[in-house]
């Protein structure tokens, strides 16, 4: 039976959102300083990454968070057999309610009918946690924040559409991923990350996109079919020109990853899910020694 | 770089175009979904003196408390601004106030406001938080803190040397039209072959 110290946990989940909020992943990083490498000399564009990666450092430097839009807390935890969820649960809405003292998250949970703040970030599905259980005999906790500016460009799609002349096969798929960028603008925080859903219904569609933003950049998809659309999808949305923040320039995406789910015969869904550069996510892994790993 | 002092005239706002990069000094106050929407139901006289020939940051700071119980930024960047548009060319006109500060841009209605009262839209990066949070070196005060909660509330800042570009100017300019006229013409080659 996988054994843990809850103190000892406490202090190792706080640290894991310390580093979500604060410390934005090498991947990323690499990601923003290639693109600043890519835009001309003296462009807004480049003088838009350089602050972006001075932000970073000061973010880093300082243990303050990246953004303060500190976001949705998303977690996805897997779990050995016989590890509570309800007392992980509980953890991580302590942790969370210290994090906010601290400074690193903001209370960012807002009742939707009387408009109050909770004032600690915990709230109904706020954060939000995702339980798995897996044959390891170890707990691994993968969290992302993911802010509302971004959020509120994320979007669905229903196959067909008339509109934009897009059917039920991958050039449709194609055609709303182009149209849901071009809205979005420098809405979402562009340069943006996608994760997208192909399939589902809508809330498995969108779980499928979210889902996404788990991979790494650098990752390659191991359907060949969809990591051609990645590659055909990141070259021509960077063709769009928005650049970042929507100034103009050559970077308007960072990076495409798309999955997939089962649908209905009679559905079609396309889900869109774009996080913007602070694309801030940790993982911690919790083996049965109370060893941590954050990667 | 054009350095902005505040208060602010109105036809100092006027001879900005869209592309100048601005520093912005003085004091300003933060405003965002919630308090827009107590400004446009209430249209309080306490704003005046604080809104006058100054400016509204549309964002919702990560804040700390200190133990002689003032207040300091920690994380600070702008937030989206487009959910202001169905108030904000009102609340300008209403306290003359001189500028927005915020991210993505706004609409046709606020860019006809901004010729008509004499304002401009300032684009902050967006996720700047941590630099943009050094610029603020004083919070002087918190109105409605207790009703709207710590990202909603009237947080009037002193702000030193806090950049931004103006994207919208009081001459019908629009870096944002511009933008998407542009993107619209590739998306639909795109689409459409």
């Amino acid at each position: 039976m996988f054994q843990y110290n809850e103190e000892i946990l406490k202090g190792q989940l706080l640290e894991l959102i310390k580093q979500a909020s604060t410390d934005l992943p090498p991947d990323v990083v690499a990601a923003i300083e290639a693109a600043r490498e890519n835009e001309d000399e003296g462009s807004a564009a480049k003088n838009v990454f350089g602050m972006i990666l001075k932000n970073i450092d000061v973010a880093r430097a300082g243990g303050v968070p990246i953004c303060q839009d500190t976001g949705t807390n998303i977690y996805q935890v897997h779990i050995p057999v016989g590890v509570s969820m309800n007392k992980l649960k509980q953890l991580i809405e302590t942790v969370t309610a210290e994090a906010v003292e601290k400074s690193i998250l903001r209370p960012n949970a807002v009742d939707s009918i009387t408009g109050k703040n909770t004032g600690n970030n915990v709230g109904e599905h706020q954060p939000f946690i995702h339980f798995e259980e897996w044959d390891e005999n170890a707990i691994e906790f993968k969290l992302m924040l993911k802010g509302g500016g971004c959020e509120n460009v994320s979007t669905q799609y229903k196959l067909p559409d008339t509109g934009l002349g897009a059917g039920r096969d991958m050039e449709g798929v194609y055609k709303v991923i182009v149209d849901a960028v071009n809205a979005a603008q420098g809405l979402g925080c562009a340069p943006g990350i996608l994760g997208i859903g192909i399939g589902g219904d809508r809330m498995t569609s969108h779980l499928t996109a979210k889902t996404q933003l788990f991979r790494k950049l650098p990752d390659i998809n191991p359907n060949a079919e969809l990591a051609n659309m990645e590659k055909r999808l990141y070259a021509d949305l960077n063709e769009l020109g928005v650049g970042p923040m929507g100034f103009g320039g050559k970077t308007t995406i960072l990076g495409v990853k798309i999955g997939t789910a089962h649908r209905l015969p009679a559905s079609f869904f396309v889900s869109i899910a774009y996080m913007c550069w602070a694309y801030r996510r940790k993982s911690m892994h919790l083996n049965a020694s109370g060893e941590v790993q954050y990667d | 770089m054009i350095n902005l002092q505040l208060p602010i005239s109105e036809k100092a706002i006027r001879e900005l175009k869209i592309g100048d990069e601005v520093a912005i000094t003085g004091t300003m106050v933060t405003a965002r979904d919630a308090a827009h929407k107590y400004i446009h139901d209430n249209w309080p006289d306490w704003l005046h003196p604080i809104l006058n020939n100054s400016m509204i940051y549309h964002c919702g700071p990560v804040v700390k408390k200190h133990a002689d119980g003032h207040w300091s930024f920690v994380a600070a960047g702008p937030t989206t601004s487009i959910r202001e548009e169905p108030y904000e060319a009102a609340v300008m006109e209403h306290y003359k106030v001189r500028a927005v500060i915020g991210k993505g841009g706004m609409g046709e209605k606020t860019l006809a406001g901004l010729a008509k009262s004499g304002g401009v839209y300032l684009h902050a990066i967006g996720g700047l938080a941590a630099v943009l949070a050094q610029c603020v070196v004083k919070v002087p005060n918190v109105y409605m803190l207790e009703e709207l909660g710590v990202p909603e509330a009237f947080w009037q800042i002193e702000v030193k040397d806090f950049p931004a570009v103006v994207t919208m100017d009081s001459h019908g300019g629009s870096l944002h039209k511009a933008i998407k006229a542009k993107s619209d013409v590739v998306a639909k080659r795109l689409i459409f072959g």
